[in-house]
């Protein structure tokens, strides 16, 4: 287990299009949560989104404003990024070269969930970083308050976006896996993600009362009413407040176990073809 | 204990047998040959062995046990398959650290594979040869007792074909056991010891290299003058199908080369003048092709 590890982290850390997915999440974080919002609010925009304010860029609201990327775009690009890591094993026709080496096939894949938890929690810290020094840079720049939230509060943003961001990782190695590749896994990811999500709570719940029901049982309202009870602004999308702190923690906490176990049991029973 | 044991395998996909009550051994030491047709099942057998797929019926033993975490056990499987954005050299360490192997070996199996001048280069780089190459290297890293390797000298020039052989030469001279798969026969006429050919997932035929090509159909091959008594002679003795005239000069005789002193005094005595005489081996094409009825590798 300890080498599949250090071979799984070898094989994430050397591969450029992790550092393309963080760097495109990094880019997006800071325009959408800081960029935008700071013209916006020192150009006197009226827009729909306006009244979040200067407020909500400044280092008082850092937990709620860069956690609210994780249900939609940034667990998107989770998504490609579980997909790519175990798919891509598919893609390759790597299993057989790695597997008659010998280790078993959950040890492997044991392997690649440690490094994919740890490689969402790198990009949870990344974003949070980020969020930091925009938010310093927009309250120098405004003569606002530099005060951060507290230590326990920041903590809890970042384990609640840590778990969340694991999860969406997760779903995507477990696509990658029932899809045995890339191409159709990363398409219906991001179709689940950006599509499916919305028609469901846009259109489908507000119609029929046991679907509006049902989706708190999905994983997107159960990040985005997470990300919501820690201070994400609401009208972001995917950030909605279906249910509680505690009960949308353990929808995702659900979803991930289940998510890794659907993966164990499928690897170890197929063929390596 | 055998280093193969293969009893009744068997792999079903729906409705196709792809392996059909294979019985299997590979001994200790020897290089041994598994020949068939593309599609014929050897690929499947090669990754029922390793563990990769999971029989229908019947089972494997590897060194006296069931494929596990193939200990002594090196692979090529079906050609290389790596990270392409990693070097030849990182493909390995990331191997290395699966198999638990000390780092220091890496730099022994890229000079065996003659790699380690291109070993810092990506993989995405290489030509086919250089991938074959470190597929082999791969599969050496653990130092295996035994060392399965699937079409390995698939995409290499004559002088990478004629190096892969001698090093697999050499390892069956130092004690290792060689279990490879190919539809190159001269290749395994030149390399292998024994030789099993499966044909529409059965093997139907295991033997010995000089066997198989000393079998049935073998005989005397002779030039004599007059050739048409010659010819006339022979088939009074030995029966009217016995003998086959070739180019108008030299004959193939259908006889047991054991008896060409006998069959030399003969037309000796019958007034025709022998100047060569010489036992026919039947080449391996020659025997696959009677044994699995012609069937094209490209089928």
């Amino acid at each position: 287990m300890v080498g599949s590890f250090r071979a799984e982290l070898t094989k994430l850390t050397k591969r450029p299009a992790t550092w393309l997915l963080l760097g495109i999440a990094l880019t997006l974080g800071a325009l959408f949560a800081y960029v935008i919002p700071y013209l916006g609010a020192t150009n006197g925009s009226t827009g729909p989104t306006a009244d979040r304010g200067l407020a909500a860029t400044l280092p008082a609201s850092i937990v709620g404003n860069t956690l609210g990327g994780y249900p939609v775009f940034l667990g998107a690009l989770l998504v490609v990024l579980g997909v790519l890591f175990v798919g891509g094993e598919y893609g390759w026709g790597a299993w057989k070269t790695v597997l008659t080496q010998g280790p078993s096939r959950l040890s492997v894949l044991g392997g690649k969930f440690a490094v994919l938890a740890l490689a969402a929690l790198g990009f949870v810290l990344a974003i949070f970083l980020m969020g930091t020094v925009a938010s310093l840079l927009i309250a120098a720049a405004e003569d606002a308050s530099m005060t951060f939230p507290s230590a326990v509060d920041i903590l809890r943003g970042i384990g609640a976006g840590w778990l969340i961001a694991t999860m969406w990782a997760m779903f995507g190695a477990v696509l990658g896996i029932l899809l045995r590749g890339v191409a159709l896994a990363v398409g219906l990811g991001l179709v689940w993600m950006l599509v499916v999500q919305n028609l469901i709570s846009e259109l489908a719940a507000p119609l029929l009362p046991w679907v509006d029901s049902a989706q708190r049982g999905l994983p997107g309202p159960g990040a985005g009413s997470l990300v919501a009870s820690l201070g994400a602004p609401v009208g972001t999308p995917g950030v909605e407040s279906v249910m509680g702190g505690g009960v949308a923690s353990l929808v995702v906490a659900a979803y991930l176990v289940g998510f890794v176990a659907v993966g164990a049991v499928v690897l170890r029973r197929r063929d390596i073809l | 204990m055998e280093p193969v044991v293969c009893e009744k395998l068997t792999k079903r996909y729906g409705e196709v047998v792809a392996v059909q009550d294979l019985d299997l051994v590979v001994r200790a030491g020897e290089v041994y040959g598994f020949l068939g047709p593309n599609g014929a099942g050897k690929t499947t057998t090669l990754r029922m062995l390793l563990g990769l797929v999971r029989p229908t019926g019947g089972r494997v033993l590897l060194h006296g046990q069931p494929p596990g975490d193939l200990t002594g056990v090196g692979a090529m499987i079906e050609g290389p398959a790596f990270y392409p954005y990693l070097s030849g050299r990182d493909n390995l360490r990331v191997l290395a650290s699966y198999a638990g192997v000390d780092r220091r070996r890496i730099d022994v199996v890229l000079d065996l594979v003659d790699l380690a001048a291109r070993s810092k280069h990506k993989y995405a780089t290489y030509s086919l040869g250089m991938k074959q190459r470190l597929g082999v290297a791969a599969a050496l890293l653990k130092d295996p007792q035994l060392l399965i390797l699937d079409e390995p000298t698939n995409g290499l020039d004559p002088a990478g074909m004629a190096d892969m052989r001698a090093l697999i030469r050499r390892l069956g001279a130092a004690g290792s056991t060689v279990l490879i798969s190919s539809h190159l026969l001269g290749e395994v006429e030149q390399i292998c010891d024994r030789v099993g050919i499966i044909s529409h997932g059965r093997l139907i035929e295991e033997n010995t290299v000089a066997e198989l090509r000393g079998g049935a159909g073998a005989g005397l091959r002779i030039q004599a003058t007059p050739v048409d008594n010659a010819v006339s002679w022979l088939r009074l003795v030995l029966g009217p199908d016995a003998v086959t005239v070739v180019d108008g000069t030299a004959l193939d005789v259908t006889v047991d080369p054991s008896r060409a002193g006998e069959i030399n005094e003969s037309l000796v005595k019958a007034g025709v003048t022998v100047s060569e005489l010489r036992a026919r081996e039947r080449d391996l094409e020659q025997v696959f092709l009677e044994l699995t009825g012609g069937e094209s590798n490209g089928r």
